[in-house]
């Protein structure tokens, strides 16, 4: 194939290109934790958004909305009546026993199910009933329960997908020789940023590996490295450290905790108490479909409701 | 770029693919001229043959590809494809016969417009076809959608036996609200189970007439009916040439779709093969991606059944059975689904050895040695067994081989499933990019072996 002059063939600048230049956003001079090995700046990857800047008055600017939200099936009810907001710039954590309606709160607010009531709102927009790429295309990135890889592609291939807004995901675009040339140019400047977020996930060892031959821990770095491709303003992530070891947990965390300061919003489900109790400011608590308790891990510590319906059943 | 590069991207390119199509094809050629050798052809019968097997390489290689973008790269499980075959061709007749008046001998004639709004008109509505076809059927999963391109395919054969459709009388004014038009056409239709004949020109000479080639050669048939071949030599010379036009056709289907593949729009359409759910939470809408997979991949398919068709004299609906379909399947599993230079090869070897190599492996036997009649039927085949004399039933095998195709084919099929389900080709990595995914700035693709892993737990 003769492509090989085809990138000089056109200078058209592509749609996303600006994109990367941005300012960085403040959060980024934050002094990074000082266990992260990792010598890739981050600061790039952070979009500024206008909306993330608040004023100081107090009340922090809550990006994500759940209203009143309700799923059944057939006859069992999953999620009833459930309320709540992610404030920006948090990590708010979801917790609740197995069967407690997480999954299902996360797939009804990504679009995945439809509620049977309620609203989902987000940046002030109610999305409730979107598509899930609507949904994504506004800036709220999920990552599954069990890592879905793609795995008859490259890890490389995989994070080239995620990036919104690529002009060569028109078929026209990509074919006709006289358009190839800014999809060529716009994949090599998304290549890039593609490659800053490998090293900070640390997995561009593994690049040109099938994402299929990956470990269970690799694939959950590359899930929540490719969400992040998709310059999200919060980030749902579903059991982030199931099925993983220890120190890889340690390092998932590190990097949640280093996102975080750079400005991104987090919503995680997870069994672990523990966990949660310890890196979130904030923690939300279901049980049987319902929302038991809302507060900070201390209140959720102390809560009678929570010592008996949650942690006295596993005891 | 460095002469050193240029080199290093050819050589890079002969080591992988053109080195092994050239290969393999070449084996194939060199199997059937020394066939041709044996049978004693002359110059005219090793032409023929070389045709014969151009011709099906290039129809089941483009083929293959179309479909390879259907489930290769998007995993949309279509076994309808002779029905957007069926559809190409019938188009293009409709619209290039002349009408009756002038048609000689055929029953139904057409808008006698050139072939190449014939060609054209032919690829788009199977590429309509195909979008009516996905739009509702997209929505389910893949077996589904297996079915209902199955069931359509079978529509289209049996709309085209149907004698409602056989034929129509076309008025001598059509009346559409902003103007008026006058047709050519006097009685169309799709001919019912009698078929259409094809009296427009030959679709070899429109397409030299188009590229002001078709009086040179003319003088070229001239000059070999001279020195080669004495005695009328022009339908050997148009069959070669025809072959040649479609390894041509090939190479753009291949220019095409490999370019499709490479590509942000190629990288979505494999997502979505294996795991749809993920490439919509990704931002991506998968539906739009699967329809316009499905309606080019049509499409392809249409003129894929043009380019096979156009040149027979006729059209019958039997040659739309689902046995079309599956053959494709059967070149792009050996080819390897996901790749689109397996695909092609797929389509060679498939065209080379399963489709048209029995017949000749037949022949050659029967030249070899010189055998007698074979039995009538089965029971005559058996009862050789009775005085330990299998000869009537190998000859009784060899004579019932275009038969047994099939029974082979199935059997090439089982033994690939077992032991290389990826095809030839499958699991290569033909990287969904325009660009090189190599770290930018460095030779080697791969990054820090050094760096920490993740894998702590393998």
């Amino acid at each position: 194939m003769s492509e090989t002059d085809e990138s000089t063939a056109s200078d058209s600048t592509p749609v996303e290109g600006a994109a990367t230049d941005e300012e960085p956003s403040s959060a980024a001079d934050d002094a990074a934790p000082a266990e992260s090995s990792s010598d890739a700046d981050l600061t790039e990857l952070v979009e500024d958004d206008p909306e993330t800047h608040t004023g100081d008055d107090g009340a922090r600017y809550a990006p994500l909305e759940v209203e009143g939200l309700r799923k059944e099936f057939g006859g069992i009810v999953a999620v009833d009546d459930v309320s709540f907001d992610v404030e920006e710039g948090t990590l708010t954590g979801l917790i609740g026993p197995n069967g407690a309606g997480k999954s299902t709160t996360f797939n009804l607010i990504t679009g995945m199910l439809d509620p049977d009531e309620g609203t989902v709102r987000f940046n002030g927009e109610d999305i409730t009933g979107f598509e899930p790429h609507e949904i994504a295309n506004q800036g709220l990135a999920r990552t599954f329960q069990i890592a879905r890889e793609l795995e008859e592609m490259t890890v490389l291939e995989n994070m080239m997908l995620a990036p919104k807004g690529q002009v060569g995901e028109s078929l026209w675009r990509s074919i006709l020789p006289i358009t190839r040339g800014s999809v060529r140019e716009q994949e090599t400047e998304q290549l890039e940023r593609v490659w800053e977020v490998l090293d900070f996930f640390e997995i561009d060892h593994l690049a040109d590996e099938y994402a299929g031959n990956l470990s269970g821990g690799q694939r959950k770095l590359l899930e929540m490295a490719r969400a992040l491709l998709t310059d999200p303003d919060v980030l749902l992530l579903d059991e982030p450290f199931a099925g993983v070891n220890p120190s890889l947990e340690k390092r998932l965390l590190e990097h949640i905790h280093e996102l975080r300061e750079r400005g991104y919003t987090f919503l995680i489900v997870e069994h672990d108490m523990d966990l949660i109790m310890n890196n979130c400011e904030r923690v939300i608590v279901m049980h049987q479909g319902r929302i038991l308790k809302d507060g900070t891990p201390t209140e959720i510590k102390e809560s009678e409701e929570v010592i008996e319906a949650y942690l006295g059943g596993e005891v | 770029m460095s002469v050193d590069d240029l080199r290093g991207r050819f050589e890079g390119l002969f080591e992988r693919d053109v080195t092994l199509v050239l290969a393999v094809l070449g084996t194939i050629y060199l199997a059937y001229i020394l066939a041709g050798v044996a049978f004693g052809y002359e110059l005219r019968g090793q032409l023929n043959s070389i045709a014969n097997l151009t011709f099906y390489i290039g129809v089941f290689g483009m083929l293959a590809l179309a479909l390879n973008l259907h489930w290769g790269y998007t995993g949309l499980f279509n076994i309808g494809i002779v029905g957007f075959m069926g559809i190409g061709i019938y188009v293009t007749a409709l619209v290039s016969k002349p009408p009756v008046a002038e048609g000689g001998a055929a029953q139904v004639g057409g808008f006698g417009l050139p072939l190449f709004v014939g060609v054209l008109a032919g690829v788009v509505v199977a590429g309509l076809f195909g979008l009516l076809v996905a739009l509702p059927a997209l929505r389910l999963r893949a077996d589904y959608l297996a079915i209902v391109t199955v069931a359509f395919s079978e529509i289209v054969r049996f709309t085209m036996m149907s004698r409602t459709f056989q034929t129509f009388t076309v008025p001598d004014t059509i009346d559409l609200w902003l103007f008026t038009f006058d047709p050519a056409a006097d009685t169309v239709g799709l001919g019912g189970g009698g078929g259409l004949i094809l009296n427009y020109t030959d679709p070899l000479e429109a397409l030299l007439r188009a590229l002001f080639l078709w009086e040179p050669y003319l003088g070229f048939v001239a000059f070999v009916q001279q020195n080669f071949i004495s005695n009328n030599p022009k339908p050997v010379i148009d069959g070669v040439v025809y072959g040649i036009v479609l390894l041509v056709g090939v190479g753009l289907f291949y220019l095409l779709l490999s370019r499709t593949g490479k590509s942000p729009f190629g990288r979505v359409l494999k997502a979505i093969r294996e795991d749809e759910d993920v490439a919509n939470a990704l931002g991506k809408d998968t539906d739009r991606f699967k329809l316009t997979a499905f309606v080019l991949g049509a499409a392809l398919m249409g003129l894929g059944g043009i380019l096979w068709y156009s040149g027979r004299g006729s059209i019958t609906p039997p040659s739309f059975r689902p046995n079309i379909t599956f053959f494709i399947w059967i070149a792009l599993i050996i080819g390897g689904a996901g790749s689109n230079t397996g695909s092609f090869l797929g389509g060679a070897i498939f065209a080379g050895l399963l489709y048209e190599g029995p017949r000749y492996f037949k022949n050659l036997v029967e030249t070899a040695f010189e055998l007698g009649d074979a039995p009538r039927n089965f029971g005559e085949a058996m009862a050789g067994f009775a005085s330990l004399d299998p000869m009537p039933f190998v000859l009784y095998t060899l004579d019932s081989i275009s038969q047994l195709r099939l029974v082979i084919m199935g059997v090439v099929l089982i033994w690939l499933m077992h032991n290389r389900p990826e095809g030839l080709l499958g699991h290569r990595k033909e990287t969904a990019s325009s660009v090189d995914l190599a770290r930018p700035g460095s030779g080697g693709s791969t990054g820090n072996p050094a760096a920490a892993d993740g894998g702590e737990e393998q």
